[in-house]
C-alpha cells in the first residue's frame, strides 16, 4: 500500500512493520506521518481519535508495545517492529468487550464518547503499569486524558470497577 | 509540518556522523513530544530526522564513585518510577511526576527533556515575531502575554522560561550533563548548562550543534531524606509550572548543615543562587531561616504586566518547600509525585 501523501516530493517513504491489533502489517509511510494519521487515514481504524494533535488531549491513546502513548506525537516509521493495539483490538472480535469497555458501560462513564477510547487504553496502561491504587492515584494517573463532557467521576468509577478484572488479564 | 528525510542511527558514532553530514539540517529524535509538535507548528524545519532511539543509552546504571547514571534514552516514566531514583533522588521522581501526563513521560527521553524548547505562546506561532525563533524579529511577550514568562535573568531580547520541571530537580542536584561529539566526549555540570538569554535568545545552551546527550550523571546526595519538588500550576495535574521549587536540606538534628535549592518557571534556565543557599547553614529550619532565603533568590527579579505575581508567589512557593523539606521526605504525602501536607 502506498501511504506518500500526493505532495511527497523527494525524500521517499520507506517500509515499516507494524503488528497492529495482532495483524502484521506491512505498510509504505511517509516520514512525517503519525501513528495517529496511519490509524484513521490509511488503516479505517478510526476508533483512536484525534483531539488536539498536540499531545494535549489524550483522545490519541493507543498501547504502544503495551505501554500507552499519544499517537498523536509518534512517527510511524520510528517504530518498525512494534505492537500497537487500538481500542478495535482491546478485544477480540466477536468477542465480550474486555472488561474496562464494560465497566465504562455499566458506570456510564461518557457522553459524547469522543474521549472514551482514549480514556479506555489509557486505564489499561495505567493498571499495567501498577502505580495506581487509590481514586486520588486514577485521577492523578488518568489526568493525560481530557473530557471535555467532564464525566470524569463515573470514568473513576469505571476504572475502580474494572481494576481487578483487568489486572488478571495482563498476568495471564 | 514540512517534508523531511528519515534515517535511523545504529550507533553513537554513526548518529554523530550523520548529523555532521547533515550540515545543520539534521535534528535528532528521541521521544518526539517536543519536536513532533514543533514540527507541526513549523518552528522545526529540519532536512533530516535522525532517529537515535535504538542507540545503546537506555539503561540507569550505578556510577563508580557512588552515583546513577541516567542514560539519556532511559524514559521520564522509567526514570521517575526507577527504585534506586526513588530511594536517592526522591526530588527527582518526584519533579518528573509533577510533568506532562503518564502517556507523555512513557514516550519522553531525559536528553531530550534537557532539551526541550519553551512554551512561549509567540515562540510557537510562527505568524508572530519572535527573537528567540527568529533573532532579530523583535519580543512581543514583553508587552505581550507574558503570564508564562520569566522574572529572573530575563532580557531585553527575550523572556522566556525553560519549560522542565526535571531540569529544576537536576539543578539542585548538581547534576552532570554528558556528550559526545565529533570532538570527543566531554562532561557539562548542570549549572552551566542551560544558558540565559542576553543577546542571544536562539542559544539556549552549551551543547555544540553536532553533539549528542549520552546520559545525565547524579552524584552521591545527602538530601534523599529531606527533599521535595513543589509544582504550582494553573490546574491540579498535566500543566506546566508557573514557579516550581526542588528543595533539599541536611540537618543535623534540627540545625541546618547545608542546602539547596532550585527554582523553575522563572527563568530560562533552573535558578539556582549558592549564596542564599549557604545563608541557612548552620541556622535551625525554621520559617524564619527561610524568609531572607526566598528574599535573597528574587532579589533583582522584574515582574511583568501578566506575571508580576510569580515574584511573591516564588517566595511563598520557596519557605513552603523548605518548611515540607524540613518535615522529612516520607512525611511528606505523595500521591505518585504530587505533593500535598498529609
Ligand atoms: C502537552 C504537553 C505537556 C507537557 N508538560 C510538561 C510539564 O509539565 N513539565 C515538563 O517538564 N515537561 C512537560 N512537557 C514536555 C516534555 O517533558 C518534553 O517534551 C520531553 O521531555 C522531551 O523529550 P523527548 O524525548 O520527547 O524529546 P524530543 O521531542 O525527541 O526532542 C527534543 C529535542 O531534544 C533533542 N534531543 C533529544 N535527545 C537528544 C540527545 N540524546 N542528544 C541531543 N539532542 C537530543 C531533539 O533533537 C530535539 O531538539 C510537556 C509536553 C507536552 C506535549
Ligand atoms: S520571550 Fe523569547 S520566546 Fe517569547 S516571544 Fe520573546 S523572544 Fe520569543
Ligand atoms: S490528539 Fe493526541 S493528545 Fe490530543
Ligand atoms: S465523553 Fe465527551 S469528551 Fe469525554
Amino acid at each position: 500500500m502506498n501511504l506518500a501523501t500526493a505532495n511527497a516530493s523527494p525524500p521517499a517513504t520507506q517500509f515499516v512493520t507494524l503488528t497492529i491489533n495482532g495483524q502484521q502489517r506491512h505498510l509504505e509511510v511517509a516520514p512525517w506521518t503519525t501513528l495517529l494519521d496511519l490509524l484513521r487515514e490509511y488503516l479505517d481504524l478510526t476508533g483512536t481519535k484525534k483531539g488536539c494533535d498536540h499531545g494535549q488531549c489524550g483522545a490519541c491513546t493507543v498501547l504502544l508495545d503495551s505501554k500507552r502513548v499519544n499517537s498523536c506525537l509518534v512517527l510511524a516509521v520510528a517504530k518498525d517492529g512494534s505492537q500497537v493495539t487500538t481500542i478495535e483490538g482491546l478485544a477480540a472480535p466477536g468477542s465480550e468487550l474486555h472488561p474496562m469497555q464494560q465497566a465504562f458501560v455499566d458506570c456510564d462513564a461518557f457522553q459524547c464518547g469522543y474521549c472514551t477510547p482514549g480514556q479506555i487504553c489509557s486505564a489499561v496502561g495505567m493498571i499495567r503499569e501498577g502505580h495506581a491504587e487509590t481514586a486520588d492515584d486514577i485521577r492523578e494517573l488518568m489526568s493525560g486524558n481530557l473530557c471535555r463532557c467532564g464525566a470524569y467521576p463515573n470514568i473513576v468509577a469505571a476504572i475502580e470497577k474494572a481494576m481487578d478484572a483487568t489486572r488478571a488479564r495482563l498476568s495471564v | 509540518m514540512i517534508n523531511f528525510a528519515y534515517t535511523r542511527a545504529t550507533g553513537i558514532a554513526d548518529a554523530i556522523k550523520e548529523k555532521v553530514e547533515a550540515n545543520g539540517g539534521g535534528q535528532f529524535l528521541a521521544g518526539g513530544t517536543n519536536l513532533v509538535d514543533l514540527l507541526k507548528e513549523n518552528v522545526a524545519r529540519p532536512a533530516r530526522l535522525i532517529d537515535i532511539n535504538r542507540l545503546p543509552l537506555a539503561a540507569v546504571e550505578p556510577m563508580s564513585g557512588g552515583g546513577l547514571r541516567l542514560g539519556a534514552l532511559v524514559t521520564n516514566a522509567d526514570t521517575a518510577y526507577h527504585p534506586e531514583v526513588q530511594r536517592r533522588y526522591p526530588m527527582l521522581s518526584r519533579a518528573i511526576l509533577a510533568g506532562a501526563s503518564a502517556q507523555l513521560r512513557n514516550m519522553a527521553t531525559n536528553g531530550g527533556n534537557l532539551l526541550q524548547r519553551t512554551r512561549c505562546y509567540y515562540f510557537y506561532d510562527v505568524a508572530t515575531p519572535c527573537n528567540k525563533r527568529q533573532p532579530g524579529s523583535g519580543c512581543p511577550a514583553i508587552r505581550g502575554q507574558n503570564r508564562v514568562c520569566g522574572v529572573l535573568g530575563t532580557s531585553a531580547q527575550c523572556i522566556a522560561t525553560h519549560p522542565s520541571d526535571m531540569c529544576v530537580a537536576l539543578a539542585a542536584l548538581e547534576a552532570v550533563v554528558r556528550v559526545s561529539g565529533p570532538q570527543g566526549e566531554r562532561s557539562i555540570p548542570i549549572a552551566e548548562f542551560h544558558t540565559l538569554p542576553s543577546n542571544t535568545p536562539h542559544i539556549e545552551n552549551t551543547l555544540s550543534p553536532d553533539e549528542l546527550i549520552t546520559s545525565i550523571d547524579l552524584p552521591e546526595s545527602p538530601y534523599a531524606a529531606h527533599s521535595v519538588y513543589t509544582k504550582v500550576r494553573d490546574r491540579a495535574s498535566y500543566a506546566f509550572a508557573l514557579v516550581s521549587v526542588a528543595a533539599g536540606l541536611e540537618l543535623d538534628g534540627d540545625t541546618i548543615k547545608s542546602t539547596r535549592l532550585a527554582l523553575g518557571g522563572v527563568a530560562h534556565k533552573p535558578w539556582r543562587l549558592p549564596a542564599a543557599e549557604a545563608l541557612l547553614t548552620g541556622k535551625p529550619a525554621t520559617k524564619e531561616s527561610f524568609l531572607p532565603v526566598a528574599e535573597a533568590l528574587f532579589a533583582g527579579a522584574q515582574g511583568y504586566e501578566h506575571n508580576a505575581f510569580k515574584i511573591e508567589l516564588g517566595k511563598r512557593a520557596v519557605v513552603r518547600a523548605l518548611t515540607l523539606a524540613a518535615k522529612g521526605t516520607a512525611a511528606i504525602h505523595d500521591v505518585n509525585g504530587q505533593t500535598a501536607d498529609a
